[in-house]
């Protein structure tokens, strides 16, 4: 019997009993709509957090100065005074995998402009702060080394700064003040969004040059943390392990001694945020696949039935010269045709599902093809796992029982 | 397949007498669980092209047992069944539907048609096992349905024909491969007298052609129509006569008042 008769066939078959088989494929149905949704849910989560990871900048290494136990009072971590600026001279002077670093100090201020004012983080950085952190500018340039130099009142703002004090006024040019001083604004800062790990906002922020921020803001010269970009992903892990050990010995710590600082590896942050999605996307995909395979089982139980309620005809086929592959074969298909159509179907209904998530929990989803092709793939296999026993049992009837089968 | 089932050449269909079926000493035993049925014990029969034999016996005589051998259904326990020089005792299961499909026409006596499924694609059933193409599948269907008188029928499903007609619709599928010979079981079982003659005429006119038909009834008024009987009793042929003085279906129902109801 060529395909396309068998195809026929089943087609037939099942379009007999169109609320059975209905009902049957909605196990496929829901089962593939569940993988594909649930893949969708977990990729976008692991996706947004993957952005939000190299939204800070790649092959960042991130040094700050660390906690201090004094007399059984621990402090929060950059609370104690121990980076210097020369800390960052030598990190980039001597750690082979740094390729740049900048330095920041912060300080919380009232900032004014015109009738308007911002409570907001002052941090004083270096020029190429915004270019370790992969972050570009909307509006005019960024301060310049001469600046940092000559600690010039200069800033460059942030996107959350900037709708707070100038609303849609173009700030490139205008002189704000800081704790009463002018400071001129020489650029405008793309919005980054919020951080992964903290979830602050990271365009409340105003860079002005280290100097400056120094000498005119806080009159210390303690730095609360060095911003460390690597040579390349791979080196941030070398670059960790140099700065470590470079600072160690210049802030003289003995061995079995706590550090004063800590070294946090970006990649590190980035691997096990994507370690926690993939294991939720797994969870979640396992969960609907459980409804895939509880699916099949439907699949085989309504194809018992059938071969039961078709003795007869099985008989006659048999009779008039079907083989037992023919027979086999056309069970099967019919198995087939069921799950598969059930997964045509529920790979829209995942589709579907998954844009709902998106539209009314606004969570990204990510319809990935992969998941849309191994959720058919897998429909295709249940069909074919769960069809073969009936199939089988229909090929092995005796033809003079099943004539006579009433 | 066609290795196994050499298709008749048509020098042997012109030549009535040749050896069709040789049958020896063929026996067949059953396990119903403890007992044991001898169902056929020792059954030799030949019989060659163009024959028209009707088996005759009571239920228990072996009669059905014997139509499932002959039918590649159901195989000897011992002894030899040859079909066209073929020992069909040696074939396997898929050899054995190949011979069902290309070699044998069956026809039932509960017509055993699908259901839902209409005249003419019951009729093309057999084709599709057989690998035909399209075209050729609904040529000989349409022809078959043509040789039974039901070409004005063929879309129609079974529930929308007489059991006449269903057992015509039957026939003809029996008939679409073109068989050596057609097997009919109690053909005539589920009809009236006036269509059972009806059917009767049927198989004489495909006799006529040349068909070799061997059908099982336990009805003498059917089995007269045939040119020998066999006679089963006990799980042997008991009897084996021709048939003298056999009417032709044809007249028989010239002469049959019509039924109106």
């Amino acid at each position: 019997m060529d395909f396309l008769s068998i195809l026929r066939v089943a087609w037939r078959a099942l379009s007999r009993n169109k609320l059975r088989s209905s009902l049957t494929m909605l196990g496929v149905i829901i089962g593939v709509g569940a993988v594909i949704a649930m893949v969708g849910v977990g990729q976008g989560a692991s996706q947004a957090v993957q952005q939000q990871i190299s939204a800070m900048g790649s092959n960042v290494v991130f040094v700050s100065s660390g906690t201090v136990n004094r007399g059984g009072l621990r402090l929060g971590w950059g609370q104690t005074k121990s980076l210097v600026y020369d800390d960052m001279r030598a990190i980039v002077r001597e750690c082979a995998a740094v390729r740049a670093a900048a330095p920041g100090a912060s300080s919380a201020e009232q900032v004014v402009f015109g009738n308007d004012n911002w409570f907001t983080n002052v941090q004083g950085t270096e020029p190429q702060y915004f270019d370790i952190r992969d972050w570009t500018l909307a509006a005019g340039v960024p301060f310049t080394q001469p600046d940092v130099e000559a600690a010039a009142n200069v800033a460059v703002i942030g996107n959350t700064v900037r709708q707070n004090l100038f609303g849609a006024a173009d700030p490139v040019g205008q002189t704000i003040r800081i704790k009463d001083l002018p400071f001129r604004v020489v650029g405008v800062l793309n919005a980054k969004g919020q951080s992964a790990h903290m979830g602050q906002d990271q365009d409340d922020v105003i860079f002005v040059p280290i100097t400056t921020l120094q000498k005119k803001l806080t009159g210390d010269t303690w730095l609360r943390f060095i911003v460390v970009s690597a040579v390349s992903r791979q080196a941030s892990y070398a670059a960790q392990q140099e700065i470590t050990a470079l600072l160690r010995d210049r802030h003289r710590i003995r061995p079995g001694q706590d550090d004063d600082f800590i070294v946090r590896n970006l990649a590190d942050i980035a691997q096990l945020a994507d370690e926690s999605s993939r294991v939720m996307t797994l969870l979640l995909a396992s969960i609907a696949g459980v409804s895939l395979i509880v699916g099949g089982i439907g699949i085989m139980n309504i194809m018992l039935v059938s071969v039961t309620e078709r003795t007869r005809e099985i008989g006659i086929r048999m009779a008039i010269g079907a083989t037992e592959d023919d027979v086999q074969r056309q069970f099967l298909t019919e198995a087939v045709v069921l799950s598969l159509l059930g997964g045509a179907v529920g790979i829209l209904f995942g589709i579907g599902s998954s844009l709902l998530i998106t539209r009314l929990l606004g969570w990204a989803v990510v319809i990935s093809p992969a998941a849309i092709a191994v959720a058919a793939l897998f429909s295709g296999a249940v069909g074919i796992f769960f069809g073969f026993y009936p199939a089988r049992k229909a090929a092995r009837l005796d033809p003079i029982e099943a004539l006579r089968f009433e | 397949m066609s290795t196994v089932v050499q298709p008749a050449s048509p020098a042997d269909t012109s030549r009535p007498t040749s050896e069709l079926i040789r049958v020896e000493e063929v026996h067949k035993y059953y396990e119903l669980g403890e007992t044991r049925v001898h169902a056929l014990r020792g059954v030799s029969v030949t019989i060659s092209r163009g024959e028209f034999v009707a088996i005759m016996g009571a239920s228990g005589s072996g009669k059905s047992t014997f139509m499932n051998l002959l039918g590649c259904l159901d195989r000897p326990s011992s002894g030899r069944y040859l079909l066209e020089n073929t020992d069909v005792a040696q074939l396997d299961k898929k050899a054995l539907a190949a011979i069902r499909n290309r070699k044998l026409g069956f026809v039932f006596q509960g017509f055993n048609l699908l259901s839902r499924t209409t005249a003419l694609e019951n009729v093309e059933l057999p084709t599709l096992y057989a690998q035909l193409n399209k075209e050729e599948r609904l040529t000989r269907a349409r022809e078959a349905l043509r040789t039974v008188g039901l070409e004005d029928r063929m879309d129609h499903f079974p529930s929308q024909l007489s059991g006449g007609q269903q057992q015509r619709v039957a026939i003809a599928r029996s008939l679409v491969n073109r068989p050596s010979i057609l097997l009919a079981d109690e053909p005539t079982g589920n009809l009236d007298s006036r269509t059972s003659v009806e059917i009767m005429d049927v198989f004489q006119q495909l006799n006529d052609q040349g068909l070799t038909i061997v059908l099982v009834t336990h009805e003498p008024d059917i089995s007269r129509f045939a040119k020998r009987t066999l006679l089963f009793r006990d799980g042997k042929i008991r009897r084996d006569d021709p048939v003298a003085d056999r009417p032709r279906a044809g007249e028989v129902l010239k002469a049959l008042p019509k039924l109106e109801d």
